[in-house]
């Protein structure tokens, strides 16, 4: 009866009823994990909308700056040009080494790590694995985890053998969970959960730290990166109250559910 | 030649048929173990992971339905004037053909970030189910346009020539003679136009937005199905299993909708047939 | 031409038509002038060594367009090379040796082809097609993935189409040609198909704008590596599957470079038609 009631209000009318509104807009990582917590938000402060919207880290700065959107969700560090903006971490993710279940690998050093993607070490027998070529699947320009995996290895983009690239980090789950000699790399939550639900990947360690959540939120994994909010101006009234809860300990199940590391835990 | 042709049809048949099998058993068989009603007129929960998608189909059926509204109109009246029966200067349509063609062309990206531009920031009606209506009209526009051209140039010569005979006015052979003719290749084109707007992901993106509450209007951001889809297989860890429900009942809502068209096809096909 | 502007009603619907004709091709011009206003940056700065840079690499300031360039046209031949026969096949077996419920599921198969999202498509095509041919010759993502995907895609779009055009088109060719004695497949590709080559050639040029322009499905099967394929099993990165990738990320040049890569795939389209209106026969039922 009360939806039937909404869609003929919907034929008469165009204009959105008036409820403070506030518009997030930015990273597809953070997204899900924002969309979560501002339902949970909206569900114990009744006069207030939050609409999330998708389009990258770099939209989330860009509307931020031009106020297209009162908040911006960017899953990188701010670089320098980018100062001017208000940064509100609200949880950590770390990057992790994929490959196969079925890779007899069990872990890779940083500089052979290196050596792979320089396509300097071309066939897994040189590690020790069976007798087959690597097949290395690399990030798409732009992203977070690329710009973060060159930075930490020291390596750049166009000296990168690529033999598969892929956008999301889901995409890269899929790719190498069929693919039994190819390696790349992901967000450590996302591996680990994919991997506790029987998908046949491997998380390798870095640097001799296993990659997991625990060792991301501890600090001692090497490889990790702040999940961020941006706002143009420091924040006042419903977005600074938004803002705040985001960071509270309230959303830890949330962001734990999302499967990266609240930035405050016990 | 005729066993030739038969081999190969049938063999294409066989084809089409077994991959068409293998994609929809792939949905079915993985979304089967706990698929209920209840997730059709459930809200989603935890990013779409658990609970349904009833706001998601019904920012959909909006979506589609003003979609294919503007669409309709638009290319039957642009249809008609293209089609070879309309006396108009023969530049003109020839200009506006070859338009049509590219727009058929433009990758759905590119109408998503044109979309988002021109509705979203230019009219001002922001991430919006409108927004994403009309960005999915231009879409369609070619599809539908070519569908229905063809069909009304494809009335003989006779009939228009009786018309005239007749006295009939532009209005009177449009109204009973053009139109009703024209009935399947609309119904066609629109089978043809309703799929790709169900079907379009990259476009909503980024004007219908990614909000999955029920729209309270139509200036609200909604999430179409497709977009729901993606966002579960590709970004979201764990939306596997939702992803392939949601995708069971998109193509469940192509069927039906198909279904409706060939009803309606029938019904008025037998009201006014041309050949016995 | 004739008599047909007998009333005021009519001027209203001859406004009224080419209205509809001017809001139709408005689109394609708004888009246009949208896609240049955007790539304006990088076009104003590079010239023409846009193309002889070593690759595309906007983190480093490269932009070469010209593998992706050839990748999309790759596809997009490769795809309605077996599209085309698989579309008039489909339509021939729906209309002339399919009976009762079999042709009416056969015509709903294909009618559910066209409303599968090519997400939907991409998955499969990830999960099930990319591991099948990487069993062949890895990494499987590939430029015959790519095309076989494609093809799957676009075939309704000139298999329905056919349907209609057949069903409209006069019965009575059908009953001379049966009361002649020819046969059925003599029928088909000597008399009925020939009369239909305008429907079969536009509606081709629609499953080819549908194809260069495709974007999810070849994003998750291609492979998305910028090189000019060496051979059909090499992976490629198409001009769609790169704005995709990378516009949710890019500023400045990078982005003003993938609109130009929208604007280059949108002349592309425009020179494909030209070209086709050279070879098109003229069409005069």
């Amino acid at each position: 009866m009360k939806h039937y009631r909404i869609i003929v209000m919907l034929l008469f009318s165009i204009q959105s009823f008036s409820s403070d509104k506030i518009i997030i807009t930015g990273s597809s990582t953070i997204a899900p994990m924002l969309s979560d917590i501002a339902k949970q938000y909206e569900s114990s402060n009744a006069d207030i909308r939050i609409d999330i919207q998708t389009g990258g880290s770099s939209r989330g700065i860009t509307d931020a700056r031009k106020e297209l959107s009162q908040i911006g969700m960017v899953s990188r560090e701010l670089k320098p040009t980018e100062e001017d903006l208000q940064k509100f971490t609200i949880a950590k993710d770390g990057i992790a080494l994929i490959v196969n279940e079925n890779n007899s690998v069990k872990a890779i050093s940083f500089e052979n790590i290196r050596n792979i993607f320089l396509g300097k070490i071309k066939n897994w027998k040189e590690l020790g694995g069976h007798d087959q070529p690597i097949v290395i699947v690399n990030k798409a320009e732009g992203r977070s985890t690329l710009e973060l995996f060159l930075k930490f290895f020291e390596l750049k983009n166009s000296d990168i053998k690529a033999d598969i690239i892929i956008g999301d980090n889901e995409q890269g789950i899929k790719t190498i969970s069929k693919n039994k000699y190819a390696v790349g790399y992901v967000s450590v939550g996302t591996a680990e959960y994919n991997q506790s639900v029987g998908v046949p990947i491997k998380l390798l360690p870095m640097k001799g730290i296993k990659a997991t959540v625990q060792n991301v939120a501890n600090g001692s994994y090497p490889l990790s990166r702040e999940l961020n909010l941006v706002t143009k101006m420091k924040p006042v009234g419903q977005i600074k109250l938004f803002i705040d809860y985001a960071q509270s300990e309230k959303v830890n199940e949330l962001i734990r559910d999302h499967y990266f590391v609240p930035i405050l835990f016990k | 030649m005729n066993k030739l042709t038969k081999i190969f049809c049938w063999l294409s048949g066989l084809v089409i048929s077994l991959v068409l099998i293998s994609i929809l058993g792939d949905i079915i068989l993985n979304s089967l173990e706990s698929f209920n009603l209840t997730f059709l007129y459930q809200v989603p929960m935890s990013a779409g992971r658990r609970g349904g998608i009833y706001p998601i189909i019904i920012s959909t059926l909006l979506i589609t339905g003003i979609s294919t509204l503007v669409t309709v109109p638009i290319g039957t009246l642009c249809a008609i004037y293209l089609s070879r029966h309309y006396p108009s200067t023969l530049v003109f349509k020839k200009f506006i053909k070859r338009m049509i063609q590219v727009l058929s062309g433009v990758p759905s990206i590119v109408f998503g970030l044109f979309g988002n531009a021109i509705f979203c920031t230019f009219f001002g009606l922001g991430f919006s189910i409108l927004s994403g209506a009309l960005t999915l009209s231009c879409m369609c526009l070619p599809l539908f346009i070519t569908s229905v051209e063809e069909g009304v140039s494809s009335i003989p010569d006779e009939v228009i020539h009786t018309t005239h005979s007749l006295g009939f006015s532009l209005y009177t052979t449009f109204k009973s003679i053009v139109l009703p003719l024209a009935i399947p290749s609309i119904l066609s084109g629109l089978v043809l136009s309703v799929g790709r707007a169900l079907a379009e992901t990259a476009a909503l993106i980024f004007t219908s937005g990614y909000v999955d509450r029920f729209p309270e209007s139509l200036l609200d951001s909604g999430r179409a199905l497709s977009v729901h889809i993606y966002d579960l297989a590709m970004n979201v860890p764990g939306g596997d299993q939702n992803a392939y429900k949601s995708s069971m009942v998109l193509i469940g809502l192509i069927l039906i909708i198909n279904s409706v068209f060939n009803i309606i096809a029938k019904i008025i096909s037998k009201e006014g047939q041309l050949y016995e | 031409m004739y008599q047909y502007f007998l009333n005021r009603r009519d001027l209203y619907i001859k406004i009224l038509l080419g209205a509809s004709g001017f809001i139709c091709s408005l689109c394609v011009i708004l888009i246009f002038l949208f896609l240049l206003k955007e790539s304006f940056l990088v076009i104003t700065g590079q010239e023409l060594s846009l193309f002889f840079q070593k690759s595309w690499f906007p983190l480093e300031g490269q932009f070469n367009l010209i593998p992706i360039l050839i990748a999309s046209v790759l596809l997009t031949f490769g795809s309605i090379f077996l599209a085309l026969p698989l579309g008039l096949l489909t339509a021939i077996l729906e209309r002339f040796f399919l009976k009762g419920l079999f042709k009416i599921i056969f015509r709903r198969i294909i009618e559910i082809y066209t409303g599968i999202p090519s997400v939907i498509f991409g998955f499969w095509g990830l999960m099930k097609l990319v591991p099948f041919i990487n069993d062949f010759h890895p990494p499987g993502q590939s430029l015959l993935s790519g095309i076989l995907i494609l093809s799957l895609m676009i075939f309704p779009i000139i298999s329905l189409n056919i349907m209609a055009s057949v069903e409209m088109s006069p019965k009575h060719f059908y009953r001379v040609s049966e009361s002649l004695g020819i046969s059925r497949a003599t029928y088909i590709w000597k008399i009925l198909l020939p009369s239909l080559k305008g429907q079969i050639f536009s509606s081709s040029l629609l499953a080819i704008g549908r194809a260069l322009g495709e974007t999810m499905a070849v994003l998750m099967v291609c492979g998305n590596i910028v090189q000019v394929p060496g051979h059909l099993f090499d992976p490629v990165r198409s001009l769609t599957a790169n704005i995709a990738l990378e516009m949710s990320y890019a500023t400045g040049e990078h982005r003003s470079a993938l609109f130009l890569s929208g604007l280059v795939l949108f002349l592309l389209t425009l020179f494909l038609y030209m070209l086709s209106s050279f070879a098109e026969v003229e069409r005069n039922e």
